[in-house]
């Protein structure tokens, strides 16, 4: 066991290092820093002055030495537009972005899994066929259009809750947090939901398949033969065994509602990482972008392994030095 | 092989086509799916010689038109059935041209990973071996990350505009293609007809591509024919962040994203639209996509 744990690290550790090549090579020789940095306007000792600056004139295997070793320190440079390290406006960031991500993943599973084994259980219902169109509509509809038409219902026509920003938020642990008061709470509803729709008809169709693929098992029917409760039968029985697939779910999705909260921090104007990237591509803010690429990595990287470990605690069969 | 072996072999290919396409236009959902998405094909193809302006012609549109609710007519009697946007276009001619784009951008991304994906899974399962490992490693590395991040990663790297869009969702999707393939072909790999054109001493391409290839095409037929639609809602989410469609040629999500600031005056029609014609477009050829792997019941889907 702890061998293997050992193995997945060193593989782990192996990815991020192979990231930071590609983000490097990407970043650096693709798209050229010197046409960024340097004013059109400059003249020429003035170009070789912030060459120089930034190290461009160093051969590429020296700048990648120099890069991972800023790396190492948490030092990507500072940002072009507010001057200040990459890494702190992202840090800075960060709580805005996992509050909403956190709460879209509990919305989703608050009504994916109650609705996916309700569906499961009963397919022949009409109440589980509208359940699942409704899981594809949720598939189909483009999440930033979905934020839109959120916005123009609730804030615009209804006006029951507010169209952008954070409200005020109230600190806990040193770091501010909306849902803690009521306004915050209220500007935190919408974009969770939108940020909730797309997971919440994945977990569901997942559920509903696991619970199909479930009943039919031999243990599920000696179960029933044996005459246990139903209750009791799907709370051990069924769920017990979906467990595994859902928890890959809320480990790799909760990553890619990270990621995916671009779109919806854009919408809402939630002052989260999503929205500092953006505006950071647009203004070609290369450190932030670097810091950005290189923290979502670091994010996955640690999310992949936390879930690999939690495998072989929920289910012994499997191991993580077995051969996929 | 005999001629009349050639023709029989034809002849039950045939049989088996028309019996596919009987199946899936037995699903009334299914072939309501592909009438509209023809409907919505057929609508792009034409849309210079239909739509009543031409939107990405500056000097076309007049400022004076601009936000004019659905239904209005402009001076030059024009009827905006959907309304204007901002810059007095026609939102019902940028729809129209704005699904060009889309469908441009869809088909070619997902056709273009197709085949890079395909041959490099093809490549994987046949090489075995240090090509696997090094190829499968890619793949899961790649997989590992959500689609919307390497895709920003791209567009961060490649710069703004349709084909950077493109670019960066070929190089965003062509794993999953690869890890299917590979999958279907490691098994198809130990089949006897391997092993006979292997005893004949065929050139490892023309297994490859000539045996190994078609029967693996049913699954990648399938994943690319969802990829379009999601191909087109990523290029939709993109252009909606402004990396993709410039402004004087917007794309639907461009649309989209200029209609948001006047959305919370009440002018819902130029994002509302838009994104309608987005919705049944992804949503027709989802219904396709999902009766086609019923119809065609690839082995393994990833």
């Amino acid at each position: 066991m702890v061998t293997s744990i050992i193995r997945r690290l060193m593989q782990a550790l192996f990815v991020i290092l192979a990231m930071t090549v590609i983000v490097f090579i990407g970043v650096s020789v693709i798209g050229n820093p010197v046409d960024i940095l340097i004013n059109p306007d400059a003249n020429q000792a003035e170009r070789a002055r912030v060459i120089a600056h930034y190290g461009l004139d160093q051969p590429l295997w020296k700048q990648y030495l120099l890069f991972l070793q800023g790396l190492l320190r948490g030092d990507f440079g500072d940002s072009f537009v507010y001057g200040r390290p990459a890494l702190g406006l992202i840090l800075e960031r960060l709580p805005a972005t996992l509050e909403l991500a956190i709460t879209a993943l509990v919305i989703a599973l608050v009504f994916g899994l109650p609705l996916g084994l309700y569906a499961g259980l009963y397919p022949g219902r009409i109440s589980s066929r509208i359940i699942m169109s409704g899981s594809v509509l949720g598939f189909s509809l483009p999440t930033f259009w979905v934020g839109l038409m959120l916005v123009m219902v609730f804030s615009v026509e209804l006006g029951w809750l507010p169209t952008n920003g954070r409200g005020p938020t109230l600190a806990l642990f040193g770091v501010e947090w909306s849902f803690l008061t009521w306004e915050g709470m209220r500007h935190l509803i919408l974009p969770a939901f939108n940020l909730a729709l797309f997971k919440t008809s994945l977990i569901l169709r997942l559920v509903r398949a696991g619970v199909q693929e479930v009943l039919p098992q031999d243990y599920v029917k000696f179960a029933r033969a044996k005459g246990l409760r139903e209750s009791r039968i799907i709370a051990v029985h069924v769920l017990k065994n979906l467990m595994i697939p859902v928890v890959t779910i809320i480990g790799l999705e909760f990553g890619s509602l990270i990621a995916f909260s671009v779109v919806t921090e854009s919408i809402f104007a939630w002052p989260g990482m999503g929205k500092l990237i953006i505006d950071s591509i647009n203004l070609l803010d290369r450190p932030v972008i670097v810091a950005y690429l290189m923290m979502m990595v670091l994010l996955f990287v640690v999310l992949n392994f936390i879930i690999d470990v939690c495998y072989t605690i929920l289910d012994p069969r499997i191991r993580l030095d077995a051969k996929a | 092989m005999t001629e009349l072996e050639d023709t029989t072999i034809a002849a039950s290919e045939r049989g088996r086509l028309r019996k596919g396409i009987t199946d899936f236009f037995a699903s009334p959902v299914a072939a309501t799916g592909f009438v509209t998405l023809i409907i919505i094909c057929g609508l792009a193809l034409l849309a210079p010689w239909i739509s009543p302006q031409n939107p990405y012609d500056l000097m076309q549109l007049d400022i004076m038109d601009g936000r004019l609710a659905p239904g209005s007519e402009s001076m030059s009697g024009l009827v905006y059935h959907l309304g204007t946007d901002s810059q007095g276009r026609d939102i019902l001619s940028g729809i129209l041209y704005g699904l060009r784009t889309s469908l441009i951008v869809g088909v070619l991304s997902a056709f273009a990973a197709a085949i890079i994906g395909t041959t490099i899974g093809l490549i994987a399962a046949y090489r075995g071996r240090r090509t696997e490992t090094i190829i499968m490693r890619l793949v899961d590395l790649q997989l590992s990350l959500p689609t919307i991040l390497m895709a920003l990663m791209m567009l961060a790297i490649l710069g703004k505009g349709v084909m950077n869009v493109v670019i960066a969702l070929i190089i965003a999707e062509w794993a999953t293609y690869a890890r299917t393939v590979r999958g279907i072909a490691l098994v198809e790999r130990e089949k006897e007809y391997i092993e006979a054109a292997r005893m004949l001493r065929l050139p490892g391409w023309r297994i490859l591509f000539r045996h190994l290839l078609p029967n693996c095409l049913a699954p990648v037929i399938v994943i690319a024919t969802m990829q379009v639609a999601r191909a087109i809602g990523l290029e939709a989410t993109l252009s909606f962040l402004g990396l993709g469609a410039s402004v004087t040629e917007p794309s639907l999500g461009m649309l989209i994203s200029s209609g948001y600031q006047y959305l919370l005056t009440g002018l819902y029609w130029i994002s509302f639209f838009p994104g309608i014609a987005l919705l049944i477009t992804i949503v027709a050829i989802n219904l396709v996509g999902d009766r086609l792997r019923d119809v065609l019941n690839p082995r393994s889907m990833s």
